[in-house]
C-alpha cells in the first residue's frame, strides 16, 4: 500500500514576527500505486510538499499521511530521488544501491540478486564497478532511481528528477520512467516545473500557486490518457504531437501563467 | 605538459628563495658585524651536522635522537588522531555531545602544550609518557575541530539520501560523515602534525634525556650555537617531510574520487 493523504497542510518558515507561509491549506489525496505530479512557478512550495512527505520537514498545521498514518521520520518505504542525485562520491554504482539493502539486513545472496536485477533493468550492469564522478548526468540519475526502486517502496518520491540533465538525455529518462512505472506501478509524487513533463508522466496533475502556495487545480489525465492510447506511441514526440496532449498541456500553461500575471501585477 | 613546466617553475623559484636566504645569512657572518658565536655562519653549522650525523653528542648521534624524538612523537600523534576523529566526528552527529564537549574542549585547547610541562613533569617524570601528553596537548585539538567541521558540513543532501535509504547511526558515522570529512581531517592531521611535532621539541627542552631537544639543550649549555642550529635544520627537515607526507596522502585520495587537485 501507499496512498499520501494531505489534510489541510500549512507550512510557516522563519520567526513568528516575519513569517514566510510556503504552503497553505494544502488537500490532497495520491492512490495506491498512482502517480501524481505537482507543477508550479519556483518558490510556490511544490518541494516542501515532497519534503514533508519524505519526513525531512514537517507541517506546520494539518497532517500528512501515508497510508492513514502520520509520518515521523524518513523511511525507506518512502524512497526519494533527488534533483542532485545526492549519490555518495566514495561508493561504486553497487555499493550506492546496495547501502539501503544492508540497512534492511538484506542477506548477500538476495541483495547480489536484487542489484543485479534492477542495473540491467536501468542498463547500468556494466557500470557496476564505476563511481558516481565517472559517469554522465543521466546515468548518475539512473542509478539514484536504482538506489529507490531496488528498495521496492510503496512511495516514491521524485523532486525535479531531471531538471538537472540536458534536453535530450530528460527526453530519454521520461521515456525510461514511464516504461518502469508502467510495468512495476508505485505510487509516486513527481515534483516539476516542466508543464509537458508532466503531463506526459503522471496520471493527475496538480496545479500549485505561488507563496502561500495552495493547490490551484488538479487534472485528470489518465483517462484522457487511456483513452487516446498515448502508451501505443513509443517516443515522446508523437504523444506530444497529439491533440489531447496539446490541448492538457495549454490548458496548464494558461494557468500557470495565470499566476505569473497574478504576481508581477 | 603545462603542469610539468609550473612544476619545474615553483621548484626553481623555491631554490631562489633558499639561495637568497643562505647568501643573506652567509653574508651576513662573513661580514664580521656579527659575532661567529651570536650567528654562526652556514658553512660552519652544515659541517657541524654532518659531524652530528656521524659522531655522539649528549648521548647519541643526531640521527639516533631524531629517532627517539619520532618514536615519542607518533605515540602522541597517533593517539592523538585515534581518539581526536572519532571524537570529532561523534560531535558532528550528536548534538547533545557537542553541547557537552564543546565548552571544556574550547577551554582547554587554549592552553598551549607547553603549558602542561610542569604535570607532565609531575604525572609521568621523565617516562616516555610526559612527552606523549605534551604532543598529545598539541595534536589532539586541530584532530578534533576538524573532524567535527567536516561531519558539520556534509552536503545535507547526502545525509537526507542516507536517511531515507534507513541508514543507522553508526553506519552514517563510517560511511557517509567519515568518508566525506576526509579532506578536512587529513587538513587537521596536517595542523596536528606540525603543533604535535613542535611541541615535542619544547617537551624535550624539559623532560627528556634524549631526542633533538634534548640535544640542543646540551649544545646551549656547552655554548655550541651549530649544535643548537643542527638540532633547529633537522626538526625543520623532519616536520616538511611529514608534511609533504600526509599532502601526498590527501592529493591520493582526492584523485581516487575524481576531484583532481
Amino acid at each position: 500500500m501507499g496512498v499520501i493523504r494531505f489534510d489541510n497542510v500549512g507550512r510557516v518558515f522563519g520567526a513568528k514576527s516575519n513569517p514566510f507561509v510556503a504552503l497553505k491549506e494544502i488537500d490532497l489525496e495520491v492512490g495506491d500505486k498512482e502517480f501524481v505530479a505537482i507543477v508550479g512557478p519556483s518558490g510556490c512550495g511544490k518541494t516542501t510538499c515532497l519534503r514533508l512527505v519524505a519526513g525531512f520537514d514537517f507541517p506546520s498545521s494539518g497532517k500528512v499521511l501515508v497510508d492513514e498514518q502520520p509520518i515521523r521520520r524518513p523511511r525507506p518505504e518512502r524512497a526519494v530521488v533527488f534533483q542532485q542525485f545526492a549519490l555518495f562520491p566514495w561508493k561504486t554504482v553497487h555499493d550506492n544501491i546496495e547501502l539501503g539493502l544492508r540497512n534492511q539486513s538484506v542477506a548477500k545472496a538476495e541483495r547480489e540478486e536484487r542489484i543485479n536485477r534492477i542495473l540491467e533493468l536501468m542498463n547500468l550492469t556494466a557500470y557496476a564497478k564505476h563511481f558516481p564522478h565517472q559517469l554522465s548526468g543521466g546515468m548518475q540519475q539512473r542509478v539514484a532511481i536504482a538506489r529507490a526502486y531496488v528498495l521496492d517502496p510503496d512511495v516514491l518520491l521524485m523532486d525535479e528528477p531531471f531538471g538537472a540533465l540536458d534536453a535530450q538525455t530528460r527526453v530519454v529518462m521520461q521515456e525510461e520512467l514511464v516504461r518502469l512505472a508502467r510495468r512495476n506501478p508505485r505510487t509516486v509524487l513527481f515534483i516539476t516545473h516542466a508543464v509537458e513533463e508532466a503531463v506526459y508522466l503522471a496520471d493527475r496533475v496538480a496545479i500549485m500557486t505561488r507563496a502561500p502556495g495552495r493547490i490551484k487545480e488538479v487534472l485528470d489525465i489518465r483517462s484522457i490518457r487511456e483513452a487516446e492510447d498515448w502508451d501505443s506511441y513509443e517516443k515522446i514526440e508523437d504523444v506530444m504531437d497529439l491533440e489531447s496532449f496539446v490541448h492538457l498541456r495549454t490548458h496548464i500553461w494558461r494557468s500557470l501563467r495565470e499566476e505569473k500575471a497574478a504576481a508581477t501585477a | 605538459m603545462p603542469k610539468r613546466i609550473d612544476f619545474m617553475r615553483s621548484v626553481l623559484l623555491g631554490f631562489l628563495g633558499l639561495a637568497l636566504f643562505l647568501g643573506l645569512w652567509h653574508g651576513l657572518s662573513a661580514s664580521g658585524m656579527v659575532s661567529p658565536l651570536f650567528l654562526p655562519s652556514p658553512v660552519e653549522v652544515l659541517e657541524r651536522f654532518s659531524t652530528l650525523l656521524e659522531r655522539r653528542f649528549a648521548g647519541a648521534t643526531l640521527p639516533a635522537h631524531l629517532a627517539a624524538s619520532f618514536e615519542r612523537f607518533a605515540y602522541g600523534f597517533i593517539l592523538a588522531a585515534a581518539i581526536g576523529i572519532p571524537l570529532g566526528l561523534l560531535m558532528g552527529w550528536f548534538q547533545i555531545l557537542d553541547e557537552i564537549v564543546s565548552p571544556i574542549f574550547d577551554g582547554l585547547r587554549f592552553i598551549a602544550p607547553i603549558a602542561w610541562v610542569p604535570f607532565a613533569a609531575l604525572w609521568f617524570g621523565t617516562g616516555i609518557g610526559g612527552p606523549i601528553m605534551i604532543i598529545f596537548a598539541g595534536a589532539f585539538p586541530p584532530c578534533v575541530i576538524n573532524a567535527y567541521r567536516g561531519a558539520k558540513f556534509v552536503d545535507p543532501r547526502l545525509i537526507e539520501a542516507a536517511r531515507m535509504l534507513g541508514t543507522p547511526n553508526h553506519r552514517v558515522i563510517t560511511e557517509i560523515l567519515l568518508p566525506a570529512s576526509v579532506p578536512s581531517i587529513i587538513s587537521g592531521l596536517r595542523v596536528s602534525a606540525g603543533l604535535g611535532w613542535q611541541s615535542l621539541v619544547g617537551a624535550e627542552l624539559i623532560v627528556a634525556s634524549t631526542g633533538v631537544g634534548y640535544l640542543m639543550v646540551m649544545g646551549q649549555a656547552n655554548v655550541s650555537t651549530t649544535t643548537v642550529m643542527s638540532g633547529m635544520i633537522a626538526i625543520g627537515l623532519v616536520g616538511l617531510a611529514l608534511d609533504t607526507a600526509l599532502r601526498f596522502a590527501e592529493r591520493m585520495i582526492q584523485r581516487r574520487r575524481g576531484l583532481e587537485v
